[in-house]
């Protein structure tokens, strides 16, 4: 017996070892790769968390014109607005004080891209989480509102770091918010009952 | 070309800066490549590789585990089905990680029963014996409370009953109990702690006795199945001529290993993972429920032949110390084999016959633990538990009395 | 040598493997004195969507109205059974349930008490805390016993406070006993044991038709029991697949460098 236990007299084969030591390394990998599925998926929302956040059905009969309700859905609070024809009409006038008028650069369903941001004129849905750092803006509904000054049309205010938002939930020149409140997914089963959840285009409605 | 210099270059140089802060290659260089282990290793010595695997499978998926359950007595059963059902990939999670309690004590008893076969515990390596036998102490306790957190009924009358033993314990038996379990009876209170422990204190513990047996692997060498020591024979260079580096050879030997292992382990996962309610116990699917034991009660597999040794014997008393002895007696192991050679392929027929009967008794009291404790269940455990210490009581006489063959100088390797 | 003691230890490790996979079984048997009845099995496959289709729509029958399956969601059913959603609310939910909802039950646990002494169980882990097997023979065995207060009795679970619920569909039989004396421990006791089931108040089912509909039943049970079951077989095949070519290479690897070793 030699006193050497490796290495020696025959060639060795580098590229048979190459390849077979990458085709080893690459299926090791690959394998690793498919291990990390369930590991990564399982932070998923689970079937839990989605059953929870499916569709959220709203009864609005009841909301009378220039009354508000906050309801949950997804863990995140939704304003739901029923307008007065005059509020309405006032979301022409302010146009020009806005700063995305058109919500060219907020964040909306195609549906509720316009100048009410809604399917029904009267009916507003929005997110309640200020586009700013995500307080919750007030209702100041009341048209020229004392404390909001005399030209103030109605809409939002926003406590935390004073943005000022019209009753589609536009945003005034001069707030620190950038954008327009968002507007989730929304259509209606029938003209009482509003469904948070469910966009008005998969049912041919708005 | 320049730029294919150019990024070996800057390789080198990366790895250069690298080393001067942290000693990568010099690590690899004196512990895998540096290092030297016998190549006539076998079959058997694959097992020490896939225990860390095991080990390293146990802690990821527990951890993901950890993030769905709840450790209360009112939800965790819930969370268990809640990551099963609703928690996508859960179910692969929760079937690594019961199948990997199983497997561990699989890899880990065929481990130890390496190191008996080639006397692995013989010096100079008892400490490397001993820091394994407090890493299966820490492993049993790890498995005992995972087992309990699932929160089935099995769960809990287990824990129930295990718990008690403390209570054998003269005078101060019935205060421990009632320490243990924080009520008056295994409660939530229980529950919430066994999964402290479980998740964090005990794998640290083993997690450090790893760390431990490692280095003290590390100072030894391993043995090898002719039980000789490589050290005594080195080359000019100070190597010992039967060793090879271990990377690249074992490292690549090793991923075999793995490779069939994972077959083994995937196979449980994928097609059988309850084992026929040996891994996963049928009374364990349903909830803990304390007005209603389930009809015939036992450990899981890994513990059961422990348990026979319990039931056993008709004292309470006596049989959980029996049970103690049953461990502790493996401590003694290095100082109670007195042979000349240590590995069994040199040993007389006495050791052979020994260690065989060991082997015997040992499988029979773990599938006796699982049976009824009556009628001739308890005979033939009363038999192989004497079996299974005359093991140990008499390795310090058949083993100096017996005739041996010598060992070889060289280790026998047929390349 | 080495060799041969190397293949017995292996031998010995295999029968004891072997001994323990024949003493699973054993241990999850009743005792007592075997009985045809105990080898009845349903032979369930969780595969066939159409049989766990009925099966789903029986438990809904049948079934929900005292037992809940508490872990499992309306929505989770369809979508794994290939139930269109309008077929969903049709077939499946009870009054008054969202698609998104467990499958509870509308009996209140404590009516349930009143009714029958003991609350129906959760019905979501039956097949795998009592097997696919348990659950076939429970419904197969009921027996007509006047004297009891539903007027049946069960051979499976002797004493069971549940009632025939599918009577209208099996009929009620009759069951034959063999009444046999032994003395256990120095004391006369009889013990029945029995023989067979003879036909009795007939059922809207014949027996092959009353038998399918408890296999669907039960697979669909076995799949409330673990629902990720089929996607786990189906799976398996491609890991082991995988993994057997990651071993070869490994293994290829590992003689190319051994070739060192002399």
């Amino acid at each position: 017996m030699s006193d050497e236990s490796v290495g020696g007299s025959d060639a060795v084969d580098t590229s048979r070892r190459k390849f077979l030591t990458v085709a080893t390394a690459a299926t090791g990998a690959v394998g690793v790769g498919f291990t990390l599925v369930p590991f990564i998926s399982s932070w998923k929302p689970s079937e839990r968390a989605r059953a929870l956040g499916a569709p959220l059905e709203i009864d609005i009969s009841k909301l009378e014109p220039g009354q508000m309700i906050t309801q949950s859905w997804r863990k995140q609070p939704i304003y739901v607005v029923r307008r007065t024809p005059e509020a309405v009409a006032a979301l022409a006038k302010v146009e020009p004080s806005l700063k995305d008028p058109k919500s060219e650069s907020s964040e909306q369903p195609k549906y509720a891209q316009n100048q009410m941001r809604s399917i029904k004129p009267e009916v507003l849905v929005l997110y309640a989480a200020c586009t700013h750092l995500g307080c919750l803006p007030k209702q100041y509904f009341t048209q020229a509102d004392p404390a909001m000054g005399a030209d103030w049309p109605g809409g939002f205010f926003c406590p935390c770091h004073g943005s000022r938002f019209d009753l589609a939930g536009r945003v005034f020149n001069g707030s620190p918010a950038s954008a327009n409140l968002r507007v989730p997914p929304h259509s209606f089963e029938s003209d009482s009952m509003l469904v948070i959840g469910v966009d008005a285009a998969a049912q041919g409605a708005g | 070309m320049a730029a294919a210099t150019d990024s070996a270059a800057g390789k080198a140089g990366f790895r250069a800066w690298l080393n001067k802060r942290l000693p990568v290659d010099e690590f690899m260089e004196s512990q895998l490549i540096g290092y030297f282990a016998p190549k006539n290793f076998n079959l058997w010595y694959f097992f020490g590789s896939l225990a860390l695997l095991v080990f390293v499978i146990q802690i990821l998926s527990g951890i993901f585990l950890t993030m769905h359950y709840k450790p209360s007595e009112l939800l965790a059963f819930d969370s268990v089905e809640y990551i099963m059902r609703e928690v996508e990939g859960g179910w692969i999670i929760r079937y690594m990680h019961s199948t990997g309690a199983s497997f561990f004590f699989i890899v880990v008893y065929l481990h130890m029963f390496r190191a008996m076969l080639y006397g692995s515990y013989r010096a100079p390596r008892e400490l490397l014996w001993i820091l394994g036998m407090l890493l299966y102490l820490a492993l049993m306790a790890e498995a005992f409370m995972g087992y309990v957190l699932p929160w089935g009924n099995m769960s809990y009358w287990g824990a129930q009953v295990i718990v008690n033993l403390f209570g054998t314990i003269p005078v101060i038996g019935p205060g421990i109990v009632e320490w243990i379990r924080g009520d008056y009876g295994i409660a939530d209170s229980t529950l919430n702690r066994f999964f402290a422990l479980h998740v964090i204190a005990v794998p640290f513990a083993i997690a450090f006795l790893i760390l431990m047996h490692l280095v003290a692997l590390r100072q030894t060498g391993s043995n090898n199945p002719d039980g000789i020591e490589i050290k005594a024979r080195l080359n000019a260079d100070g190597k010992p001529v039967d060793g090879i580096p271990f990377h690249p050879y074992y490292t690549v030997k090793d991923v075999v290993g793995v490779g069939v292992f994972l077959i083994f382990f995937c196979g449980v996962i994928f097609f059988v993972p309850t084992f026929g309610g040996l891994f996963l116990e049928k009374p364990n699917f349903e909830p803990a429920n304390y007005l209603s034991t389930p009809q015939h009660i036992a450990p899981v597999w890994y513990f059961t032949a422990f348990y026979a040794m319990l039931r056993a014997v008709p004292d309470q008393q006596m049989g959980a110390l029996l049970m103690l002895l049953a461990i502790v007696v493996l401590f003694f192991l290095p100082w109670l084999d007195r042979s000349p050679v240590k590995s069994i392929r040199y040993k007389g027929w006495l050791s052979k016959f020994f260690l065989g009967a060991f082997v015997v008794s040992f499988i029979a009291l773990s599938y006796l633990g699982l049976m009824p404790a009556d009628g001739l269940y308890v005979i033939l455990a009363r038999i192989f538990t004497t079996v299974y210490f005359a093991f140990f009581i008499l390795m310090p006489w058949y083993t100096s009395i017996e005739k041996t063959k010598p060992a070889p100088e060289r280790v026998t390797y047929h390349g | 040598m080495v060799k041969s003691l190397h293949r017995s230890f292996v031998a010995a490790a295999l029968l004891a493997v072997l001994a323990v996979g024949i003493a699973a079984p054993v241990r999850a048997a009743e005792s007592g004195p075997h009985a045809a009845w105990m080898d009845w099995q349903p032979g369930n496959d969780i595969g066939n969507v159409a049989s766990l289709q009925r099966g789903a729509s029986h438990f809904m029958g049948y079934c929900a109205g005292c037992h809940s399956l508490k872990y499992v969601r309306y929505s989770r059913v369809a979508e794994d059974l290939n139930i269109p959603e309008a077929q969903m609310e049709k077939l499946l939910l009870l009054p008054g349930t969202k698609k998104g909802d467990y499958i509870t039950t509308p009996l209140s646990a404590a009516d349930a008490e009143a009714w029958f002494g003991k609350a129906p169980p959760d019905l979501s882990l039956i097949t795998r805390s009592k097997g696919s097997d348990y659950v076939y023979q429970f419904m197969k065995t009921f027996y007509a016993a006047p004297s009891r207060p539903t007027g049946v009795d069960n051979l499976a679970l002797p004493g069971t406070a549940m009632p025939h619920v599918l009577s209208a569909l099996q009929g009620v039989q009759e069951a034959k006993f063999k009444v046999v004396e032994k003395t256990v421990d120095g004391a006369k006791v009889t013990e029945k044991i029995w023989e067979s089931f003879e036909a009795g108040e007939p059922g809207q089912l014949s027996a092959e038709e009353y038998d399918a509909f408890l296999r669907d039943t039960v697979n669909f049970l076995e799949y409330a029991g673990e629902p990720s079951k089929a996607k786990r077989l189906s799976m398996g095949v491609w890991v082991i697949l995988f993994l057997l070519v990651f071993t070869l290479f490994a293994y290829l690897l590992k003689q190319e460098y051994w070739k060192d070793v002399k």
